[in-house]
């Protein structure tokens, strides 16, 4: 079997959505004839025509229109170009969107994807992680994979979703990460973590591109013994409470790790729901490990400094074994 | 009138009553501290609201988008009074179990209409969506979205409007240009001499209407729908008309001139309109007061069962955010 990157693996998703289910279509900008910025709907158009919608830069009537078709039983797809361009949709997402079943018991099953993040120097405005602020506005679910494998189940599982679904895609991962896939269909469950390395001494819960931030951290610590479990959140919302408690329990120290900026991230909601529901099992305070509280400068070492990166992580480990 | 026959030019004047009588009854309940929130009066611009949803074919599936001042529209799309005074009183058995308020309810695949957000613009787009799904479903499905004075200059009206032209979208947008938004007059809105004058921005099809003159918006609606069916596209209506009242109940309206609001009293389009049916010789003064008398006694029967309703239980507050929870299956 030939190894299928993160990029591809979202591409077949959509790909194999759209040939299962004639409800799906995919609206965007450039994603047509173009095949998408970074290519991730290459080959759509020719396939399903009229399914695959180029718009003008209009991200409200991407989304709006969206949501309006699934209201009317469409399952649409919206990309933005960039995540950090969903904030010019923000207001639609969030109080039309989000609001449809809980407000009207209407269904608005509609996923928005587009690449976040940071790492390769596309400044401020194209390096986004935006989870946080779609967290206290409920109504969205939101997922984030890291691993190819996940970008495909999530992504099918969210267009079969019967809610709106914030689909975050990593562009540091589009084409540096790869694995066999399953050649059958299948999905990942949305809200459900991933124990993608087992260990002892502590745990991170982290997601999407710090995986490899952790990985790289505890390989480090395991050559001086250290035994680190990383826990793969996957789903910020909802997010697989369980898994998070039952691994506390187990290591009793944790580090939260995030991209995004530290200060309302979303590492604060999960820190709180670990105070308050597993403080017993803590030998050490709960470690939150994340950006600056700065946008995203562009120079290589201001955006080097300001995420985070495996020496950081050890730190913060360093710190709690030592507590 | 020829294109109208006197069963529908009479169901017009129905639609028209019913507006106006429900919204005084909702007065009434406002007065007696029944409604829950702000009420919101549509005096002096029932004639387009409801004129322009006669336009529109619901067997057909098309799908009608009120704003706040056009409780008409969604009478005529079939939204029960009851309903809506259930809306209004926060019932919990209204559409919306009281979760929203007024007449922002509705399932465009069920209902004919969809009920509006509070931030303008917005549904511009999601009808546009509508209209697409529509096209997609092969459908041939009409959108009519009511858009205000104000609402015409926010971000998500010309990103809708754009959008639905450049897709050629079967979607008919009405602005209802009635002189203020709040306290905002036109003037502070847009330099431009007409509203219709924003369809040359996008490219879409424009006409400006006395919205006081019933059969004039729905003549000039019934043209726009009936070239958004036949695939030519979006058509931005202006009607012209005045909003009689505050912008809620609340609101003296201190800031528009008294001679202003007077002028406007004797332009009324329902007094307007059932002149007109009299003196055309298709309805005796009869004929009016009967579906008045009808009108009265459905709204006090649609009254009696909402006050009747129980108002929702604290702890539902907490379900039907997303599907399979039961709350809404």
């Amino acid at each position: 079997m030939p190894e299928t990157t993160y990029l591809e693996a979202i591409t077949q998703a959509m790909s194999e959505e759209m040939a299962r289910d004639d409800r799906v279509f995919l609206i965007g900008e450039d994603v047509g004839v173009y095949g998408g910025a970074f290519g991730t709907s290459k080959g759509l158009i020719e396939r399903f025509g009229e399914r695959v919608i180029d718009t003008p830069i209009s991200e409200i009537a991407i989304v709006g229109a969206a949501s309006g078709a699934a209201l009317m039983g469409m399952r649409p797809i919206a990309e933005m170009q960039f995540i950090d361009f969903i904030t010019c949709a923000y207001d639609i997402l969030v109080n039309f969107t989000a609001t449809n079943r809980y407000l009207y018991g209407r269904a608005c099953p509609i996923v928005v994807r587009g690449p976040a993040g940071g790492g390769v120097h596309g400044g401020p405005f194209h390096s986004l992680n935006p989870e946080a602020m779609f967290m206290n506005r409920p109504g969205l679910k939101i997922v984030s994979p890291g691993t190819a494998y996940d970008a495909k189940g999530l992504l099918k599982a969210a267009i079969r979703d019967d809610d709106p679904v914030l689909f975050i895609e990593h562009k540091y991962l589009y084409r540096r990460i790869k694995e066999e896939l399953p050649a059958e269909d299948y999905l990942v469950p949305i809200g459900k973590a991933n124990i993608r390395r087992r260990g002892k001494d502590l745990t991170i819960i982290t997601w999407s591109a710090m995986l490899y931030v952790a990985d790289e951290a505890a390989d480090a610590l395991a050559r001086d013994g250290v035994s680190v479990e990383i826990l793969d959140l996957r789903s910020i919302i909802p997010f697989d409470e369980e898994a998070i408690l039952e691994s506390v329990a187990k290591t009793n120290r944790v580090i939260i790790l995030h991209e995004a900026p530290l200060t309302g991230g979303a590492g604060a909601e999960f820190a709180a729901r670990i105070a308050e529901k597993a403080f017993d099992y803590l030998d050490a305070p709960i470690k939150r490990v994340a950006a600056l509280d700065v946008p995203t400068p562009y120079s290589p070492p201001l955006e080097a400094y300001a995420l985070p990166n495996r020496d950081k992580v050890i730190a913060a480990a360093r710190e709690l074994l030592a507590y | 009138m020829s294109d109208l026959t006197r069963d529908q030019l009479l169901e017009i004047d129905y639609y028209l009553r019913l507006t106006r009588t429900l919204e005084e009854r909702l007065v009434a309940l406002f007065r007696q501290a029944k409604v829950i929130g702000g009420l919101y009066r549509s005096l002096g611009q029932e004639g387009e609201s409801v004129a322009a949803a006669y336009a529109l074919d619901y067997k057909q599936g098309d799908v009608v988008q009120p704003l706040i001042r056009n409780l008409g529209s969604i009478l005529v799309a079939g939204a029960k009074p009851v309903d809506v005074i259930k809306q209004y009183m926060a019932k919990g058995d209204s559409p919306t179990r009281g979760r929203e308020l007024n007449i922002h309810f509705g399932n465009p695949a069920r209902d004919g209409f969809i009920g509006q957000i509070s931030m303008l613009g917005d549904m511009i787009p999601v009808m546009a969506g509508i209209a697409l799904a529509g096209r997609m479903q092969k459908k041939n499905l009409v959108t009519l979205a009511f858009i205000g004075d104000g609402g015409s200059s926010t971000g998500a009206f010309w990103e809708g409007l754009n959008f639905a032209t450049v897709q050629r979208l079967p979607m008919v947008v009405v602005i209802e240009n009635n002189a203020y938004a709040y306290s905002t007059p036109t003037s502070k809105q847009t330099a431009a001499k007409r509203l219709a004058d924003k369809a040359v921005g996008v490219g879409c099809e424009s006409e400006t209407i006395d919205g006081n003159d019933v059969l004039a918006v729905y003549r000039a609606t019934r043209r726009a729908v009936d070239r958004a069916r036949r695939g030519g596209g979006v058509t931005l209506l202006e009607v012209l008309t005045f909003r009689l009242k505050g912008h809620a109940e609340h609101d003296n309206q201190s800031y528009v001139p008294q001679e202003v609001i007077d002028e406007w009293r004797g332009k009324d389009a329902i007094d307007r309109y059932e002149r007109t049916l009299i003196d055309d010789g298709v309805a005796a003064a009869d004929d009016l007061a009967a579906i008045q008398k009808r009108v009265r006694a459905e709204v006090d029967a649609a009254t009696d069962e909402a006050e009747r309703s129980p108002m929702p239980r604290g702890e539902e507050a907490g379900k039907g955010l997303f599907a399979g929870d039961g709350y809404w299956e």
